[in-house]
């Protein structure tokens, strides 16, 4: 579904991504994991549109993304729930659901769309006209996934979901990751929380300084002597 | 229905209207004197109405107002001097060039973000007020651009033309703030590659709230070019008499607020006037006017309309019997 070759991406004249390749097939949980600093988030953003390779190429739906301007990547059918949640802290919660439908196909099925997520979080629908910034930080992520869900995605890209949540709410977002993916979308999924992230993945590619040095199924990464040393603390 | 609804949203707005248009008619306003100082301040709220909806509204903060300004009181200048027809035609004409220059401006500065966006327009307003000095064949250079006679002799023609600018500027802008643009508009002011991410096509409305912002403030160059009768580079462009003055009457009146631009032109305007008619410390008003910028930063960061209730508060807490101290 997803096929990144054999990119290189820059900031500035830094390098922070060597050649690296990775796919995604239709229906997976495909994880990226590895330290602070490894370069994951700056392969979603790849993806997104907001930073460019340099070199390497990303197809989506066999369609090149290349040329594709940023706005119009939600369109292909790829959603980013981004790190720190990056809500529109000014409006309510009902606004930044609406701003997340601004796609045609997605805007005709708008209420439709908003009462699935206002059932998946009630929380979301009690606080329906609060302003999105006063919300707490797991209702903040709730709304983020809930942002992204409605613009009825092919494929969604979470980037570190249970940043900064406890971990009662950390639980909370590995289940609406599984019930995304039982939902029929595809899941890319950036994560530090290195065990549970493996636990719902199908596959992983683990990320150093920019290079992949290993992938393989979850369970089996969560087997890997060498990732258990350097993650898992064991 | 809609139209009583419509009424109850907009009495205030209603009121207003009415009040300024009968303003020329109270005996005490109808001095030459009172109806200039209401003119600039009705100038003032539309320039700070089109701020608003840049900087405050979509986020990208302009320091270079003072280039649309004199942009739009240039075409007036130049139409009348080079194309010997009446200044006048420099607001229809304005629109057009205004617009155009808002392009250009907004294809070099927009793709600045943040502050290096504030001073590219900064920047831009400096360009354009030294090559009005400088194309003495078109602009008469340092020399300005005068026109011999002025339409009327009398205030109230320019204070309903202003009126009607007024106006017609917070019409537009009701619309476009609760418009689907508006929302466009704040999303990128809160997060823009949040914004670019959700599929809204960033540079695109940015380029629209500025040449909207840009246009509506030539507007005002090109009737002040009419009003006064004199325009130069120094004045139409100027950094500390424009730009600056735009983005404090925003600030003290409320960034991002319906009433913003006019409670902070009535403020400025006033306190301007009050100060300079000071004895001795009249020659300093730009200093005072700089305490007063720290003073609202500090205590009312929304500004007045936007601290609309601690104002009140205040207010009232000064009325009571007197408590010392503050917060």
């Amino acid at each position: 579904m997803l096929k990144v070759e054999g990119i290189d991406v820059f900031y500035g004249d830094v390098q922070v991504i060597w050649d690296v390749s990775f796919e995604v097939n239709e229906g997976e949980v495909v994880a990226l994991i590895g330290a602070n600093g490894a370069g994951k988030s700056t392969l979603l953003r790849t993806v997104s549109g907001i930073v460019r390779p340099r070199k390497g190429g990303i197809t989506f739906l066999g369609e090149p993304l290349a040329e594709v301007p940023p706005y119009r990547i939600i369109e292909k059918g790829i959603a980013h729930v981004p790190e720190a949640r990056r809500l529109f802290p000014d409006m309510s919660v009902e606004e930044n659901l609406e701003l997340g439908a601004l796609k045609p196909a997605a805007k005709a099925r708008r209420a439709d769309s908003m009462e699935r997520v206002f059932t998946r979080f009630p929380r979301l629908e009690e606080r329906r006209r609060q302003l999105a910034g006063t919300l707490s930080g797991g209702e903040q992520q709730m709304l983020a996934i809930g942002r992204g869900l409605m613009s009825l995605p092919r494929m969604l890209m979470f980037d570190e979901p249970s940043l900064g949540l406890a971990p009662l709410l950390v639980e909370e977002v590995f289940q609406v990751v599984r019930d995304v993916r039982a939902d029929g979308v595809t899941v890319l999924i950036v994560e530090q929380n290195v065990r549970q992230t493996l636990a719902i993945a199908d596959r992983a590619y683990v990320l150093e300084t920019g290079r992949i040095v290993r992938h393989g199924s979850g369970r089996e990464l969560l087997e890997d002597e060498e990732v258990k040393k350097a993650y898992l603390g064991v | 229905m809609a139209q009583s609804s419509w009424f109850r949203n907009y009495k205030v707005a209603a009121c207003v209207l009415v009040a300024l248009a009968a303003a020329p008619l109270v005996p005490v306003l109808n001095s030459s004197y009172m109806l200039h100082v209401l003119i600039l301040m009705l100038m003032w709220s539309v320039i700070g109405m089109s701020w608003n909806l840049l900087s405050g509204y979509c986020g990208q903060v302009s320091f270079g107002h003072a280039a649309f300004f004199g942009l739009g009181a240039y075409t007036a200048g130049i139409l009348y001097l080079h194309g010997g027809v009446s200044g006048w035609w420099g607001l229809p004409a304005s629109v057009i060039v205004v617009g155009l220059g808002s392009l250009v401006i907004g294809y070099i500065c927009l793709r600045l973000r943040g502050p290096y966006f504030a001073l590219g327009t900064l920047a831009m307003g400096e360009v354009l007020r030294v090559t009005a000095e400088n194309m003495e064949w078109l602009t008469e250079g340092t020399m300005g651009i005068m026109i011999e006679k002025r339409t009327w002799v009398a205030k109230e023609p320019f204070y309903y033309i202003v009126l009607a600018l007024a106006v017609g500027t917070f019409v537009i802008m009701e619309l476009l703030v609760r418009s689907k643009w508006g929302y466009y508009f704040v999303a990128i002011r809160e997060d823009q590659d949040a914004a670019e991410s959700l599929g809204i096509d960033t540079t695109r409305y940015k380029t629209i709230a500025l040449v909207i912002s840009g246009v509506l403030t030539g507007l005002v160059g090109a009737f002040y070019t009419n009003y006064m009768g004199f325009i130069d580079p120094e004045v139409v462009f100027a950094l500390h008499d424009i730009s600056i003055i735009t983005i404090m009457v925003v600030m003290v009146g409320g960034v991002a607020t319906r009433w913003g631009p006019f409670a902070g032109a009535l403020i400025m305007i006033v306190l301007s006037e009050l100060i300079r008619a000071m004895p001795k410390i009249g020659t300093a008003h730009q200093t005072l006017f700089g305490v007063l910028l720290i003073v609202i930063i500090i205590y009312l960061p929304n500004g007045v309309m936007g601290d609309f209730r601690k104002v009140f508060r205040l207010v009232r807490r000064g009325a009571a019997p007197a408590r010392a101290g503050g917060e």
